[in-house]
């Protein structure tokens, strides 16, 4: 009974959360890859571009609960998403026409763009400041719960309660769906295919008629997805706060990098690696060590290896130990 | 002369727009304005050492303001004696055991040659040190921490003058410059930036969270000053005096003797925080002057020459001899060394410590705005970034204001477009920056003041 104890226990505080929050990294790093193994620069206004996706999710939410429109059990958000991601779509490529498509046929460094890209982290995150203020905003409605803790003890009898979130579950869902249809279509269809062949060689796939234009434009859609869903999720799951998402933004390039950057299903795999070691790390076991060993031998201590307030730290400390072992990443880097 | 018109032109426009605000806001405003600036110039002459001189991009540089301001803290603080005899020991033994750790390390490194094993002796050294440092030290730290929390609570400093903490302070901040260095300095650019990024954020988590070093987020307030205290000035006599001859021919307007009286105490009041921010200018233009001609100096010789010519030809320079690794670790440390005095010299002149208040977007990224408008490569170039990005951001909240009036003047006050503008007035500035950086980046990419290369 006490083992049993013991696992709900490490999958309600552990494996849960480091799922939810790994498929909302995972979201976000991908974006950071596909921008740099396509478009060839490491994109500093990530955080802001989801940021920004967030917003445009929550002002139509508000509109569509204004017209009394809603799912149900399910939040409203949902309904939100496709809009918000052409809203969205639309600002990347309009930035991209007036700003990165200059430097871009000028051959300029991946640096240059770097800073370029710096200059639209400011603008964004000035227009999402503007748009909506800097302030805490939590925009769920819907079932807030699967299971709660006290329902689970109840049936099942054990100590231990378990809580899942229906955001926690939606997060996971979603993010599984669209990373499938996304590798399905990165690796199936012609369009894909000629994705990883700009990023592999661009000379070579402009000789094979590959059209640059149209490459670049689609992998702006596609980022524009995966910034506002993953961006979206996150704000449903937490609460969306301009200044959490520019934060975001590192542990996200820590995924990427970890994952080899230029490798989609690398940065997918990182997102998680991040974030199970952000919790196993933070996570105080003592609870744990008590169910699982005999009362003689229970610790004094929380047991707990880091401190809370290093949850980032770990995360940034993982990202140096792999730039240092296997600069490329755990999964062979920039190969789409 | 005919030369440098366009600088001596930029720099008076920039003197003159900082003489406006001291005429229609108030000088106070100003002078704090030119004070931020000048620190801005220190900081932005460290970070266009590295990127400018040898084109090494280092977004670490909030870490590097961070430890400044910490050498700060460490230097002019009394020692709280309480917390030394409560945990003193316990830190100090720990300090010896990483000390030894690292010794260990560094033995296990030279003696034997790469292979599996020495990577197991490697991490088990460093895992079983940690643990021993965290089972020695924490008894120390929680009594530290448990001396007077509310007022202290952690070790205290040395109690020395702060002017000490800003050679201290370029100490530490190239000392951590040289370790990332070590580390880092051999990763691809953008490698880089990200890296020094995430270094320097946990930079800043250990000292937003270790209170008995920093005292963490409970700040610590009241540094000792190297200038006169506001307080102080008002009752001395000499500079009461001063006041009166500097207002001579106003206060001799005013027939009856009390009303001149009030009106000089006024006058003095407001004199004595002009005094001290005076001082503080004095100061920190020595700083920029003497850091100035040094590198200048430095662009000129033959040192700087190797520089350009890495910067310009990693693997030709190289061929010539030129030890490219050696030398880019060294400017790494010249460059973040300046940004660490300029750390120690914000916190100088706060007189307070505030670890929460270290963000990246300040910190580091409106630095490389500054580095990048003002001309990277120019050393007046990057002083004059660091004095027209700081004078816009600071002044992007009234011009926010005034164009929002312009352009809302046909709508109503009560209009929710209009007063939704004027709340959200204050992120006008992002909106300039932004702006600003995209617009120089795409006309003018060598920024207002373009590195030259004069043979001389």
């Amino acid at each position: 009974m006490d083992f049993i104890n013991a696992i709900i226990l490490l999958l309600n505080y552990i494996f849960i959360p480091a799922l939810t929050y790994g498929s909302q990294l995972a979201l976000g790093a991908i974006f950071v890859t596909l921008i740099y193994g396509i478009l060839r620069f490491a994109n500093f206004a990530t955080g802001d571009m989801m940021s920004f996706g967030t917003m445009a999710a929550i002002l139509f939410t508000w509109y569509f609960q204004s017209l009394g429109v809603s799912l149900g059990v399910l939040p409203t958000a949902l309904i939100a998403i496709p809009f918000a991601i052409i809203f969205m779509i639309f600002y990347m490529l309009l930035i991209d026409k007036f700003v990165f498509k200059y430097y871009r046929n000028q051959k300029s460094p991946p640096v240059q763009l770097a800073m370029v890209s710096i200059g639209v982290m400011f603008v964004t995150q000035a227009v999402v400041r503007i748009i909506i203020g800097p302030s805490d905003r939590r925009f769920f409605d819907g079932e807030k719960f699967i299971i709660k803790a006290g329902e689970f003890k109840e049936i099942t009898g054990l100590n231990e309660g378990l809580a899942i979130k229906s955001t926690q579950i939606l997060t996971i869902l979603v993010t599984l769906i669209l990373v499938t249809t996304l590798f399905w279509f990165l690796n199936k269809t012609k369009t894909g295919k000629s994705m990883k062949a700009y990023s592999d060689n661009e000379d070579l796939a402009l000789l094979s008629g590959i059209d640059p234009k149209k490459i670049v434009m689609i992998t702006w859609i596609i980022a524009g997805i995966l910034a506002t869903i993953g961006g979206t999720l996150y704000g449903l799951d937490k609460s969306f706060k301009p200044f959490t998402y520019f934060n975001n933004m590192l542990p996200i390039f820590a995924a990427a990098i970890v994952g080899g950057i230029g490798n989609p299903f690398g940065a997918f795999l990182g997102g998680y690696v991040i974030a199970f070691s952000e919790i196993l790390l933070t996570y105080a076991y003592k609870k744990f060590f008590m169910y699982v060993l005999p009362e003689s031998m229970e610790p004094d201590g929380l047991v707990q290896l880091l401190s809370t307030d290093y949850k980032f730290a770990v995360s940034f400390s993982i990202l140096v130990i792999v730039l240092l072992y296997r600069p490329s990443g755990i999964f062979k880097g920039k190969v789409l | 002369m005919r030369k440098n018109l366009n600088v001596i032109a930029a720099y008076s426009i920039m003197m003159g727009l900082i003489i406006l605000v001291g005429i229609f806001q108030s000088w106070n405003i100003a002078l704090s304005i030119f004070n931020l600036c000048l620190i801005s110039a220190v900081m932005t002459m460290g970070a266009n050492i590295q990127w400018g001189y040898a084109g090494l991009i280092n977004f670490g540089i909030m870490g590097y303001t961070a430890l400044g301001g910490l050498a700060a803290v460490l230097i002019s603080v009394n020692p709280v004696q309480e917390a030394w005899s409560a945990g003193g020991f316990n830190i100090l033994f720990s300090l010896f055991l990483i000390i030894g750790m690292i010794l260990a390390v560094r033995y296990v490194l030279k003696k034997y040659d790469k292979s599996k094993l020495r990577t197991y002796i490697i991490a088990t050294i460093i895992i079983s040190g940690i643990i021993l440092v965290r089972f020695v030290s924490e008894p120390g730290i929680e009594a530290i921490e448990e001396v007077n929390p509310a007022k202290t609570g952690f070790l205290g400093g040395f109690g020395l003058p702060i002017i000490f903490s800003w050679i201290v302070g370029a100490v530490f901040a190239g000392g951590l410059a040289f370790i990332i260095g070590k580390v880092a300095l051999g990763l691809r650019a953008d490698y880089l930036a990200i890296a020094t990024l995430l270094i320097s954020e946990i930079v800043i988590a250990i000292i937003k969270h270790e209170d008995w070093l920093t005292r963490g987020v409970k700040n610590v307030i009241g540094l000792k000053r190297p200038a006169p205290y506001e307080v102080d000035l008002q009752q001395t006599d000499w500079f009461i005096n001063l006041v009166e001859k500097f207002n001579f021919s106003k206060l001799n307007l005013i027939q009856d003797f009390s009303e001149r009286q009030s009106a000089l105490n006024q006058l003095v009041i407001e004199g004595s925080s002009i005094f001290v921010k005076l001082c503080y200018s004095g100061l920190f233009l020595v700083v920029v002057i003497i850091l100035l001609i040094l590198t200048q100096k430095a662009l000129y010789s033959p040192w700087g020459r190797m520089m350009r010519a890495i910067r310009d030809n990693e693997e030709a320079a190289n061929a010539m001899g030129k030890n490219v690794v050696k030398q880019h670790l060294l400017i790494f440390v010249l460059g973040s060394a300046i940004v660490g005095i300029a750390g120690a010299m914000l916190v100088t002149q706060d007189g307070l410590f505030t670890p929460g208040s270290y963000r990246p977007m300040r910190y580091t990224f409106l630095i490389w705005v500054m580095v990048i408008v003002g001309g990277s490569g120019n050393n007046f170039g990057a002083i004059l970034g660091g004095f027209a990005v700081w004078f816009l951001w600071i002044e992007a909240a009234p011009i926010g204001l005034y164009l929002v009036n312009l352009t809302t003047a046909g709508l109503e006050d009560t209009h929710f477009l209009k007063q939704h503008l004027i709340e959200s007035v204050p992120y006008f500035r992002f909106l300039m920056m932004g702006i600003g950086l995209l617009l120089i980046m795409r006309y003018r990419p060598k920024g207002i003041l373009p590195e030259k290369i004069e043979i001389k």
